[in-house]
């Protein structure tokens, strides 16, 4: 059911997205700021990192869609996430959130960091 | 021991009662005062040795004030000739090997007070001196969680029961029990006006009635006796859950007479744990065996380190997964069958184990305000999966405070105690499993085994993210802490779930004293008492405590660390400061976004009223002033495993040290 919802958010954000112009690249600066200031953080972690408690264990700093469905996940979601409206969290704020998550270096491997090789 | 007694409330008028007492020394409390006040007072101001009435137009302030702070003139004649009441209750409190009081002291159980470190010697038990009664109780309420014996406070049965209600709400949830006594005063006639009058009632454990097992209010000392062993006993029969004694002062003041009757201490026998009937145990035991995927979830069901040995054998007899919900450390995270809660959606047969919440096992509830503002509702298991319950509380629960969850509908239901259920159940599958199905039991095992290995290895990468994040990921700061306890006979004493649950996911956890669960009735103020409690439970077991303390849930109590310094409890406190309260931050968060409306944060980095920032608390300040090694607070992650190395030693030596580490919110 939750997997659908989410797939339903993912479809109608490219239905949204084929009617609409392409969203200009954004500011990853200016995004990791939206990224604080809207909250968004506090659920995912500043990295996107997430949580078993706050974000069901989802990561985000590899969202592995496109803006357009992004966008329209966070518009349509309404799960464990709430929906963010326009007059909540702007397009553009939105846009520069992305590429701050875009930005984020992938994490490295564990089996190259000592501390999680310590049993 | 036994005593040929009878309380002076019978033979009170002929005697020089307490009040007399009480009258002189409000004169010499007077005369401490100055000369004007003594002349004053000692106008109005009964010859004690003529006894009588204190007059209903007495001076309340000045007799009051005298009261409360003067030294006696004179002892009652009473206390001279015979033992006091309040003697009679320490014997009756020893029988029952209690070993510590954490108390904070109040003049209604004055008696019982000296009684306990004079006549008592200060031993079993030992006052520990608390600073705010929720601190008591919830010291009380981890060291059970160690120890399984109860500890009991004494509050004062107005006031201090009024502070205490929260910590108690929070055993009575948590299934953990507390002996609660209260002072009070009932003889309206005759108790001293002022503060102690306003410090009485009529029934003081009616605030805490919904909450506790069971409570009395005994009006003599044989009372005193039945209702403590009566209340030791109820308490430790499970369900486990506190009680209430009120102490009448004048009980505690009055003199054991050489005539009438004999005063006993009944001997205390514990009570076999309800067993589940031998039917319902055979009928569950049929489900499981013929099951294909059974699932055996746990939430407070290991009460002794037997309940997790037993576990382990049902489960490894089924070869079927166990979720831990973490009531209590129910089975080991290294065994293979140990899996996360995903796993309930294949089942096809549940096994609850004293589940605080069976319907929230099986359902799931979306808080987004569809259906009026109740949210969704729905189901995570398959149609026609079948539910076996055993659970003590359907034994004892009441019907005002809401712990009982929402109902959920079982196919076989046991109202008993699972630990003690657990025996028969192992030797009724042992019967039931039939030859030709070991073969497809050993295959689910392999299959939980591989699950087990694949979510540990997710659960790895999943701590790489954000590693080298400021504020510091939860997961790096577990990781930085573990390799200076890992080696030692550690129990960690907090809660692990405000930080992604991180420990259970990644520290090797094998034996039942590894976490003790969390609050209960989710209580704030919880976690830094009760960890000192099982702290001190550990100490005298030698074992290492560590607590993953919230800030939020610091500032409720902190005065208990000062407790933890002046009785050399030693643990380690690693501070997960998130500056908020973060649960509510995402509950304004949500109810902003559902009504349309930009949450309004002022100079905070969370909707107002949510964030502990601005001024940031600075926790290691706060610690040392109470006499705690501490460190921080530390920003970069780097700097967390030197200084967790150097906490650990002074915790080591003997006593408690504090790292404060500001970190992700989860």
């Amino acid at each position: 059911m939750r997997s659908f919802a989410f797939r339903a958010a993912v479809a109608a954000s490219f239905a949204l997205a084929s009617a609409s112009a392409a969203v200009a690249p954004g500011s990853p600066e200016k995004g990791k700021t939206a990224f604080i200031v809207h909250g968004c953080f506090q659920c995912h972690g500043t990295v996107g990192q997430g949580s078993v408690a706050t974000s069901r264990g989802k990561v985000l700093y590899d969202t592995q869609l496109p803006i357009e469905a992004f966008i329209g996940f966070v518009r349509g979601t309404n799960r464990a996430m709430p929906p963010y409206s326009e007059k909540i969290l702007s397009d553009a704020d939105l846009t520069d959130i992305y590429a701050y998550l875009e930005s984020l270096p992938k994490p490295a491997d564990y089996k190259m960091i000592p501390l999680l090789n310590n049993p | 021991m036994a005593r040929k007694s009878r309380s002076d409330r019978q033979t009170r008028e002929a005697d020089v009662s307490r009040r007399s007492f009480l009258s002189g020394a409000a004169v010499a409390g007077a005369a401490a005062t100055g000369a004007t006040s003594t002349t004053a007072l000692a106008a109005t101001a009964p010859d004690p040795a003529a006894a009588p009435r204190l007059p209903s137009a007495a001076r309340p302030s000045a007799m009051v004030a005298a009261a409360e702070v003067g030294t006696p003139r004179a002892l009652p004649a009473g206390a001279k000739d015979g033992a006091a009441g309040s003697d009679f209750m320490v014997d009756v409190i020893k029988s029952l090997d209690i070993k510590y009081l954490p108390c904070n002291p109040a003049s209604s159980f004055r008696a019982l007070h000296e009684s306990l470190i004079n006549y008592g010697g200060n031993k079993q038990p030992e006052f520990l001196t608390c600073t705010h009664e929720e601190a008591a109780v919830a010291m009380c309420h981890g060291y059970f969680k160690i120890a399984g014996k109860p500890l009991m406070t004494v509050v004062h049965g107005t006031v201090g029961l009024q502070h205490a209600t929260m910590a108690i709400y929070n055993a009575w949830c948590d299934r953990v029990p507390v002996i609660v006594l209260g002072g009070t005063d009932l003889d309206a006639a005759h108790r001293p006006p002022g503060v102690p009058t306003i410090h009485s009632a009529v029934d003081i454990n009616s605030i805490v009635r919904d909450f506790t097992k069971w409570d009395d209010q005994p009006t003599s000392l044989e009372h005193f006796a039945q209702s403590m062993v009566r209340a030791y006993r109820f308490a430790m029969t499970p369900p486990y859950e506190p009680v209430a004694i009120a102490v009448d002062a004048e009980l505690q003041e009055s003199t054991i007479r050489e005539e009438g009757e004999t005063l006993y201490i009944p001997r205390y026998i514990a009570s076999a744990p309800p067993a589940g009937d031998p039917n319902a145990v055979r009928e569950a035991a049929k489900l499981l065996v013929n099951a294909e995927r059974p699932v055996i979830v746990a939430d407070r069901a290991a009460r002794t380190p037997d309940g997790m040995k037993r576990l382990v054998e049902l489960a490894e007899l089924l070869q079927a997964p166990v979720v831990d919900q973490g009531g209590r450390m129910n089975f080991p995270n290294t065994h293979h069958l140990r899996r996360a809660a995903a796993v309930i959606a294949q089942a096809d047969v549940v096994l609850g184990l004293e589940l605080t919440d069976f319907w929230a096992t099986v359902n799931l509830h979306v808080d987004n305000g569809e259906y009026d503002g109740h949210g969704l509702n729905e189901t995570r298991v398959k149609p026609g999966t079948k539910l076996i319950s055993i659970n003590s509380v359907e034994l004892h629960t009441k019907s005002n405070y809401q712990d009982f969850q929402r109902f959920q509908v079982v196919d076989v239901g046991m109202a008993a105690d699972a630990e003690a259920t657990l025996p028969s159940l192992i030797e009724a599958v042992r019967a039931a499993i039939p030859n030709d199905r070991k073969d497809a039991i050993a295959k689910r095992g392999e299959a939980s085994r591989k699950a087990h290995e694949e979510a540990r290895a997710r659960n790895l990468q999943l701590a790489a993210i954000g590693w080298d994040a400021t504020p510091i990921s939860t997961a790096r700061l577990c990781m930085e802490i573990w390799p200076h306890i890992k080696d030692l006979d550690w129990s960690m004493v907090g809660s692990e779930r405000q930080m992604s649950s991180w420990p259970s996911r990644l520290w090797k956890m094998d034996t039942h004293y590894r976490h003790i669960g969390g609050p209960g009735g989710y209580g704030v103020g919880y976690s830094s008492p009760a960890a000192v409690g099982a702290a001190l439970a550990n100490r005298d077991l030698g074992r290492f405590s560590l607590n993953l303390q919230t800030d939020g849930d610091m500032m409720y109590v902190p005065g208990v660390l000062w407790t933890a310094a002046r009785h050399k409890i030693p643990m380690l406190t690693v501070m997960h400061n998130n500056r908020g309260y973060h649960q509510e931050t995402m509950h304004v968060q949500r109810m902003s976004n559902r009504r349309n409306r930009v949450a309004y944060l002022g100079k905070d980095l969370g909707p107002l009223g949510t964030r502990i920032e601005n001024p940031d608390i600075d926790y290691a300040t706060l610690a040392k002033s109470m006499g705690w090694w501490s460190a921080g607070p530390i920003t970069d992650p780097n700097d967390i495993g030197p200084t967790i190395k150097k906490a650990v030693e002074v915790v080591k030596a003997g006593e408690p040290a504090l790292v404060d580490t500001v970190t992700q919110p989860r």
